[in-house]
């Protein structure tokens, strides 16, 4: 279970939020929505252990976040690419997913496959689309054993077909018990969503 | 493969697929460095004596040229964001690409300098040390500046901000290298001075890393 307690969170003079308790249980799918600016971001970025809350405490199964078992567990999808333009997809795939596990070339190629870029494995990534880019870096996801997924804005540059392949892979991650946070602008047909408004 | 090997391996590989990142400090310090006898005397003996100054003071701008590079990609591209929240020690990541870093621009620095020694009338106990001294000190050069990169990571058009936070803690290097070689070529004892290279290598390499990381964390808030 992930335990939020009190927390609050600055950026210069502005509050984004404060006193902020939250329990999500293993196979929640918590969708964060609310205005720009409104502090969903920062709070993924609090969650994956990469800012730092002004007070509070974050707990995943008892382990603080930024804690190794903590950021273990951990996958954080963020506005940029993570990816590097001199490198095929497959190369940038293998060095992401290394960051948490070694996962061998074949089981990579078929995560690409997956997300429908069969073919495109040793395609340099400054030649792929916005949605291309999104694309490997989802196949990065769906072979991850992280129970946390924290997924920002996860259906942009996305085509129809590639949204509904990110929403079957939510589902299933919820059903095998993982917990998925995600924000999104767009309409989400994803069943048993609780919603949390900044 | 660890992750820090593959790391290592992955910006070495980034490098040679955009090679103008790696030549172009190389060829400011030979274009530099041959200007010297252009500018000042093509004299033997003027030449001789200041060798050492010239081409220590060429391989810091040069590094300090390679340095902008160090974490500038991966910030923008989000690689960074990945390595702080892996559950793997930032610092020795870190490390790795400081690596990879020397590797690309430390070596090739090393490997020209015999040459350039030659050029400027160097006797060979001169470029021996010079070599010997290059080879203590370029690693201190990529650790510190790691420092300097990961604090400016986040700051557009700051390479000069990189040079004042940078230089002088170059400084106690370019002195104890320099006078070294000068030392050397009078036939005089510099064990003092490979002993403080020795020193400063040790000191950056246990603490470039950790200053490094946190100051990375704080540029990614």
């Amino acid at each position: 279970m992930l335990k939020i307690t009190e927390l609050s969170c600055q950026r210069g003079y502005n509050q984004l939020f404060s006193g902020l308790s939250f329990n999500v249980n293993a196979g929640d799918i918590l969708r964060i929505t609310g205005t720009n600016g409104s502090g969903k971001t920062s709070l993924l970025k609090i969650l994956a252990g990469l800012n730092t809350q002004e007070q509070g405490s974050i707990s995943l199964n008892k382990n603080k976040v930024k804690s190794e078992q903590y950021q273990e567990e951990v996958f954080y999808l963020g506005h940029l690419s993570a990816l590097s333009s001199e490198l095929s997809s497959i190369e940038n795939l293998k060095f992401l997913t290394s960051l948490s596990k070694t996962i061998n070339s074949q089981t990579l190629s078929q995560a690409l496959n997956d997300v429908g870029l069969k073919g495109y494995e040793d395609e340099y990534c400054a030649k792929l689309s916005a949605g291309q880019k999104r694309r490997v870096i989802l196949a990065g996801l769906f072979v991850s054993d992280a129970k946390l997924w924290l997924l920002d804005e996860p259906f942009t540059a996305l085509d129809p077909k590639g949204v509904e392949i990110v929403e079957q892979r939510i589902k299933k991650h919820s059903e095998q018990g993982g917990i998925c946070i995600f924000t999104t602008h767009q309409d989400s047909v994803l069943e048993n969503q609780r919603v949390l408004a900044l | 493969m660890n992750i820090y090997m593959q790391t290592l391996k992955r910006d070495l590989r980034i490098a040679i697929r955009n090679p103008s990142s790696v030549l172009n400090p190389l060829l400011f310090f030979v274009i530099s460095v041959s200007l010297f006898p252009l500018a000042i005397s093509p004299e033997s003996s003027t030449l001789s004596q200041i060798a050492a100054g010239i081409i220590w003071v060429a391989s810091m701008l040069s590094v300090l040229l390679s340095l902008n590079a160090l974490f500038h990609n991966d910030f923008e591209n989000g690689v960074l964001e990945q390595m702080v929240i892996s559950h793997h020690s930032l610092p020795l990541l870190i490390l790795s690409k400081i690596i990879s870093h020397w590797i690309l621009t430390g070596i090739p620095i090393i490997l020209l300098s015999p040459l350039l020694g030659l050029f400027l009338f160097l006797d060979s106990n001169g470029i021996s040390v010079l070599m010997i001294t290059l080879l203590l000190a370029t690693p201190s050069l990529s650790l510190i500046g790691a420092i300097g990169a990961s604090l400016i990571v986040g700051i557009k058009n700051s390479g000069m901000l990189l040079s004042l936070l940078i230089l002088p803690l170059y400084i106690p290097i370019l002195i104890f290298a320099s006078s070294a070689v000068s030392q050397a070529q009078f036939g005089l004892e510099i064990t003092g001075q490979l002993y403080f290279l020795g020193a400063i290598l040790v000191v950056s390499l246990m603490a470039a890393p950790f200053v490094s990381a946190l100051a990375l964390k704080i540029s990614l808030e």
